[in-house]
Parts: C-alpha cells; sequence; structure tokens
C-alpha cells in the first residue's frame, strides 16, 4: 500500500527539445560572441580596473565649485537653445512637407484631377525626402555638418532640425489624415484651395495633437542635443565629453547629475503644457 | 441687451486671450534660442556659404566601392549586428532577473532599490554609457555591447516587471499550493505566460539597439559607426558616403525584417 503513494520521479516531457533549441543557440552564439570581441576578462584587467577606480572613485564627491558650476549652466543653456531653435527649424521644414504628403489635402483622391501625375510624383518626392531625412541618424547629421560649419551648437541645431523635421513632417501627415476629414473635403470638393482647407477644415480638428507631439518632439530634442555635444556640437554633452576625456570623475559626475535633472524638467514642462492644451 | 459682459463678448468673438499670451511667449523663447546662440540664419543660408556646402555634399560623391571596401563595410555591419544582438541578449537576462525584485516579489525594499537602479541605468543614454565603457573596456566592439546591454537592461527590466507585476497569479498559486517548490512554480506558472510578451519587447529593443549600434561606434564603440568616424577624420568623404549608405541599408533592411515578420505573426495560424 504505501508503494503506491510514492510518486515516480515526473521529468517535464518538453525539457529534452528545449535543451536542443537551447544548444543550437548557444552554438549560433559563438561566432557572434567571437565578432563583438566579447571578453569579460578585459573588464578586471589591471590597467582598465585602476582607470575606471580612480575615475569612479572620483565620482563622489561631485565637483561643485562655483567655477564649473557656472560653466554647468552656460552648457545647460546652450543645451536649451539648442534644442528649442532646433526644433522651431523642424517645423519650418515639416509643415510644408506634411501638407503636401497628406492626403486628406489631395484633390485627386477625391475625383479625376487634370494634374493627378504631377500630385502624385511631388508626394513620392516629399515622402522620399522625409525619409532620408529620417533615416539617417541625428548623430550622422550632426557629425557630418561639424565637419562643414566647424564646432559648436550652430551644427547641432541644423542636425536636430534636419532629422526632426523629417519625423515631424511624417507625423503631421499621418495626424492630418488620422482625424475627421470630412470638413477639409467638402471645402475641397467646392472649390476652396488647400491652404485653406487645411486652415479652416483640417486644423481646428487636429491642432491640438499637433502641438502635443511637437512638444514631445521637443523633449526628445533636449536629450539629443546633449547627445550632439558628444561629436562636437557644443552644450552639456561636449563639456561632458571634454572632461570624461580628462577622467575627471568629479565633473562628469556633476554634469550626469544636471542632465538627469534637465531630463526630469523638460519631461515635467512637457507634460505640464500638454495637459494646458487639452 | 443688457448685462453682457466684456468677457462674454470676448468669448463671442472667439478670442482667447491665453491662447494668444503662450503662442507670444513661445515665440520669444525660440527667438531668444536663435539669439543665445548668435546664430545668424541669413549667414547660414547664404549664397557664399550655400556654395561652401555644395563643394562639401559633392566631394561625398561617387562613394567608395572598391570591393575591399566594401569586404570593410560587410566587416563592419556584422560587427554592429553582433554588438546589438549580444547586448540586447544581455541586456534581456539582466532585466528579468531585476524584474523579479522590482515587482515586489522579494520584498518592497528590494522593490525600490531595484526600481531606482532601473530608472538610473535607463536615464543615461546609451552613448554616454558607451564613452564610460570605452574607459571601462577600452576602444572596440565590447564596450559598445556593455552599454547597450547596461542601458537596455534598465529598460527592459522596467517592462518585465510591469509584465510581471499584470499576470495573473493563479496558475503559480495553485502549483504552490500543490506543493511544488516557489522557483519551479515561478518557472513552470508565471514565465510560460509572459514568455510572448518578454521576447516581444525583446525583439523590439533589439530593432531599436541595431540603430543605436550603428553610432555607438563614434566614441570608440565598434562597429559602422566607428568606421564612419575614422573615415571622416581623414577626410576620406567618398569612404564615408560608402559607411552612410550602408548604415542606411541596414535600417532599412531590419524595418522590412520586421513589418515581415509582423505580418507573419497577424495571419491566423502563423
Amino acid at each position: 500500500m504505501a508503494s503506491s503513494l510514492q510518486q515516480p520521479r515526473l521529468r517535464d516531457p518538453d525539457a529534452l527539445r528545449r535543451a536542443g533549441w537551447a544548444l543550437l543557440a548557444l552554438l549560433a552564439l559563438w561566432p557572434l560572441l567571437l565578432i563583438a570581441e566579447f571578453r569579460p576578462a578585459e573588464l578586471f584587467d589591471a590597467r582598465n580596473l585602476a582607470v575606471m577606480g580612480g575615475f569612479l572613485g572620483q565620482f563622489f564627491p561631485p565637483n561643485l565649485s562655483g567655477d564649473f558650476l557656472a560653466f554647468v549652466l552656460k552648457a545647460t543653456m546652450e543645451t536649451l537653445a539648442m534644442a528649442t531653435a532646433g526644433t522651431a527649424l523642424a517645423m519650418l521644414l515639416a509643415v510644408p512637407l506634411g501638407l503636401v504628403l497628406t492626403h486628406s489635402l489631395s484633390v485627386s483622391r477625391i475625383g479625376p484631377a487634370p494634374d493627378r501625375g504631377a500630385g502624385e510624383a511631388l508626394r513620392a518626392l516629399a515622402r522620399m525626402t522625409l525619409l532620408l531625412l529620417r533615416g539617417i541618424p541625428e548623430l550622422v547629421w550632426a557629425l557630418l555638418l561639424v565637419r562643414a560649419f566647424g564646432l559648436g551648437p550652430a551644427a547641432g541645431v541644423l542636425a536636430i532640425a534636419l532629422t526632426y523635421g523629417g519625423m515631424l513632417g511624417k507625423v503631421y501627415a499621418e495626424i492630418l489624415e488620422s482625424g475627421d476629414t470630412r470638413p477639409a473635403r467638402a471645402l475641397l470638393e467646392s472649390g476652396s484651395g488647400r491652404l485653406m482647407a487645411f486652415f479652416y477644415g483640417l486644423l481646428p480638428g487636429a491642432g491640438q495633437e499637433l502641438a502635443s507631439y511637437t512638444i514631445y518632439r521637443w523633449e526628445c530634442a533636449v536629450r539629443a542635443s546633449v547627445i550632439m555635444g558628444f561629436v562636437g556640437a557644443g552644450g552639456l554633452g561636449q563639456l561632458m565629453d571634454q572632461s570624461m576625456k580628462m577622467l575627471n570623475g568629479g565633473e562628469v559626475s556633476t554634469i550626469l547629475i544636471v542632465f538627469l535633472l534637465l531630463v526630469l524638467l523638460a519631461d515635467a514642462l512637457s507634460v505640464f503644457l500638454r495637459k494646458l492644451l487639452a | 441687451m443688457s448685462g453682457v459682459t466684456f468677457a462674454e463678448r470676448r468669448a463671442a468673438m472667439g478670442f482667447c486671450l491665453h491662447c494668444w499670451t503662450t503662442l507670444l511667449l513661445l515665440a520669444f523663447l525660440v527667438w531668444a534660442s536663435f539669439a543665445y546662440l548668435s546664430l545668424d540664419l541669413s549667414r547660414l543660408f547664404s549664397a557664399e556659404s550655400g556654395r561652401g556646402m555644395l563643394q562639401f555634399v559633392l566631394r561625398f560623391f561617387p562613394p567608395d566601392t572598391s570591393a575591399e571596401f566594401l569586404r570593410k563595410i560587410a566587416k563592419g555591419t556584422l560587427e554592429t549586428l553582433a554588438i546589438s544582438a549580444i547586448g540586447t541578449l544581455l541586456a534581456a537576462g539582466a532585466g528579468l532577473l531585476l524584474a523579479l525584485p522590482a515587482a515586489g516579489r522579494l520584498g518592497s525594499v528590494l522593490k525600490a532599490v531595484t526600481r531606482f537602479l532601473l530608472n538610473a541605468l535607463r536615464s543615461v543614454p546609451e552613448l554616454v554609457w558607451a564613452a564610460l565603457m570605452v574607459l571601462a573596456a577600452g576602444l572596440g566592439p565590447f564596450a559598445g555591447t556593455l552599454a547597450l546591454a547596461l542601458h537596455t537592461a534598465g529598460v527592459l527590466g522596467r517592462l518585465f516587471a510591469e509584465s510581471l507585476e499584470n499576470t495573473p497569479p493563479e496558475p503559480a498559486r495553485s502549483l504552490a499550493e500543490s506543493g511544488a517548490a516557489p522557483a519551479l512554480a515561478f518557472l513552470y506558472g508565471t514565465l510560460p505566460a509572459i514568455t510572448p510578451q518578454l521576447i516581444a519587447y525583446s525583439l523590439y529593443r533589439w530593432e531599436m539597439n541595431i540603430r543605436m549600434a550603428t553610432v555607438l561606434g563614434f566614441v570608440g564603440a565598434g562597429g559602422l559607426g566607428q568606421m564612419l568616424y575614422y573615415e571622416l577624420s581623414l577626410l576620406h568623404e567618398a569612404q564615408a558616403s560608402s559607411v552612410i549608405i550602408a548604415m542606411l541599408a541596414l535600417v532599412v533592411l531590419v524595418d522590412a525584417a520586421s513589418a515581415w515578420v509582423r505580418r507573419r505573426q497577424m495571419r491566423p495560424g502563423g
């Protein structure tokens, strides 16, 4: 009687199949690890440890001297100015391209129109321009523009303007298509110009969403401006790059803290502005 | 018509005071930004600088398509893909380990500590991590892998923790009540339910990490980015434009592949 209460050791029936797949994955992983030069032992190499340890050791306390804080404040203002100016220029680029691209303002979509071919061609051109602007990472644009315009925030502003112009243009076109397009269509059918159809037909309904997305992009631009500083486009990022190259841990930790506060502030401001719009 | 207040008349005219003040304030801030940066836009877009820009852009064409350089680009692309793959894999593992305390399963003190750690990992941008990892591990793709792993661990850890919190606890509880050890109850009760979500998040992050891995090389973390930085520093514009075209092609291919995978998943029975 006692033996029937003893359960046999139950084995997971799927275990063998899973182990097989895991082994296959490990085999596929091996060449990837080699290509990525994955050598964890290097982290504990004596020289690297000394450098990193010394650097991290300087993180506390962060450098709070008056001179340095003045530098950091100036760099923060530069970053904010870069993000704002860049987003403004991006809007300048995105609004015409978005208006050209959106199907809601397309007369040929409503009925036969004499210049349908030209309209489609223009739209395809706008789409490809926006794709090119978006597809090249903003950091690559920044690097190229630093080569063209020299070090400093001008390159960063233009890089943000180009990349974010591409992103804003595509999203503007999509927002205009996703809302209620009947007023605009009615206006177009009665013969109004496309610009008037936009202002009176599409903008009242879609305006809030357009503004909300633009504010969100501004917040992303603040972060992007800091990152662009690493390739020489000024602002907080350039300061951090310089401090890191001099292995000054105290300055780097100050800048990191300021960066985190800046991101929090931009996020709070963006949430506040978007609630104000609603 | 008695008793129509100024405010009512203004509202009837469609005049919104705080809308206009906000617009004016924003316009002022934009103008102030340009002024602070001393950006003279008219000089920037002048005919002379336009000619200079055109000359600069023309130096990029035609791109270098020699077999030897294409081999280098292929190697760089493989390196970028490897950086993103291993980085995301490490991040998924670390994220899952950190998600357990972050979802509150090991006590509230650990929950607060892990949440703070995950936020810290997430908030530092990948490029900054890459610059730090170059200090710790030297130049090359290993630094890039570590940077992606650290940042993505923060992102995935938080997403995994939210999945863990939202999954129904009944399967694991019934296993535990039937006598299974807590670890086994988790592995066989909770984990299979959330695995599709975890894999979806990880694949999505891998796609974004491929884009990121191409630019981490700018601070020396390997891949196509390091190649581009190197070629531009030597003013080899033809080679640089080949690398940029390769970057674009990689991003387009990854976009198309992920769209194809998503369409296959949507098919019934697929």
